[in-house]
């Protein structure tokens, strides 16, 4: 079977929900380290944070870090739209409950990115 | 105009039958204004190929043996018409996913329904035949949940869409778990206890990460899905209430 046929039976909302939820978290848990490790130049090299911190005004970093609000988003409302779905005896339609936590991560980054720029 | 046995078609589908050991084999078959998948199918085996194996019974959706991938899709092949699924004139035919194929486009269906006993998909009965039939309300809110999943026509196309089951042999499924919770929502069945047992095992419902692939192909329009979050919740609850 070739690989657009195996995405084919994959293409409906929820299982895009649920895989940009596990790549979501996946790519935060790979982001983690990375931020404890920068943070802690705070307390062990001062002046290398600052020089980190300038890189802040590139628009590259600027965009990367439009996708990590993005990414927090997105996981954020993932995982409460599961919880929604397994703990609470709901019968409405999953899918729209999927799209509005896409929507709504897709707003917050969005704001972040304007306000950032 | 043609007589009936002498229709001259002017119109043919390009459909690749995946077979044994991963082969496709492509066949041209006349198109008809109404024709199903199956049609299609049953066409090559008639007058194409006959050593084409294939299992269908009733041909009216209720037998629930007919069920093959599509386009990569589980469809119970009967009911879908071949318009629904042409890309151009093009369609390929494949055996049902997660299930271990006998020949062509049979697959051993054994996994399926052991895992339907395996979830104590049966009936726990209480009564013994002198005793009064038991009233069913048919309003209460444990009555409805059990009538949303009895439809299920054993199919197997929600196993074969669930992407769980691909990567756990040991998955219950989703009809088996569906199954499941509409015995543990009937008022005359009295294996509670043995079906939470069941189901919150490693292969139970906890593995399932609600992907809604079930949902979504289900030809009945049933919801497995929801099904297996009820599961979720009440073994959750026995679990804090019984510690297992």
């Amino acid at each position: 079977m070739s690989m657009a046929r195996g995405i084919t039976s994959r293409a409906h909302p929820l299982w895009l929900a649920y895989i940009l939820h596990r790549i979501s978290g996946l790519a935060l848990a790979l982001f983690l380290p990375l931020h404890f490790w920068v943070l802690a130049l705070a307390l062990t090299d001062p002046a290398r944070l600052d020089g980190f911190l300038t890189l802040t005004d590139n628009g590259v970093v600027k965009l990367a870090e439009f996708g990590l609000v993005f990414l927090l988003a997105v996981h954020m409302f993932g995982g409460l739209r599961v919880m929604a779905m397994e703990w609470l005896p709901w019968s409405a339609p999953q899918k729209t409950l999927a799209a509005a936590a896409a929507a709504l991560s897709f707003l917050i980054a969005t704001l972040f990115f304007l306000q950032a720029i | 105009m043609g007589s009936l046995f002498t229709v001259t078609n002017t119109r043919f589908l390009e459909v690749t039958v995946e077979r044994d050991e991963g082969k496709s084999q492509a066949f041209r078959v006349p198109a008809y204004e109404n024709q199903t998948v199956l049609d299609v199918v049953s066409w090559i085996q008639q007058n194409a190929d006959p050593t084409l194996s294939y299992r269908f019974a009733c041909r009216v959706g209720m037998c629930g043996s007919c069920a093959m991938m599509v386009n990569g899709v589980p469809r119970w092949t009967c009911r879908t018409h071949i318009s629904k699924v042409l890309e151009g004139e093009a369609v390929t035919i494949g055996p049902l996913l997660n299930l271990p194929v006998v020949k062509d486009l049979v697959v051993d269906m054994d996994p399926f329904f052991d895992k339907w006993v395996a979830a104590e998909g049966v009936h726990h009965g209480g009564l013994t035949r002198d005793d009064p039939i038991a009233a069913v309300d048919e309003e209460s809110a444990a009555r409805v949940e059990a009538n949303a999943g009895i439809e299920c026509i054993n199919c197997s196309v929600c196993y074969a869409a669930c992407d769980t089951v691909a990567g756990n042999p040991d998955y219950l499924g989703p009809a088996a778990l569906q199954r499941a919770w509409t015995l543990l929502n009937d008022a005359k069945d009295e294996g509670r206890i043995a079906i939470l047992d069941a189901v919150s095992g490693s292969g139970g419902c906890h593995n399932c990460h609600s992907m809604g692939s079930c949902t979504t192909y289900c030809p009945n329009e049933l919801d497995p899905m929801s099904a297996i979050a009820g599961l979720k919740r009440e073994t959750a609850k026995s679990f804090f209430r019984r510690g297992r």
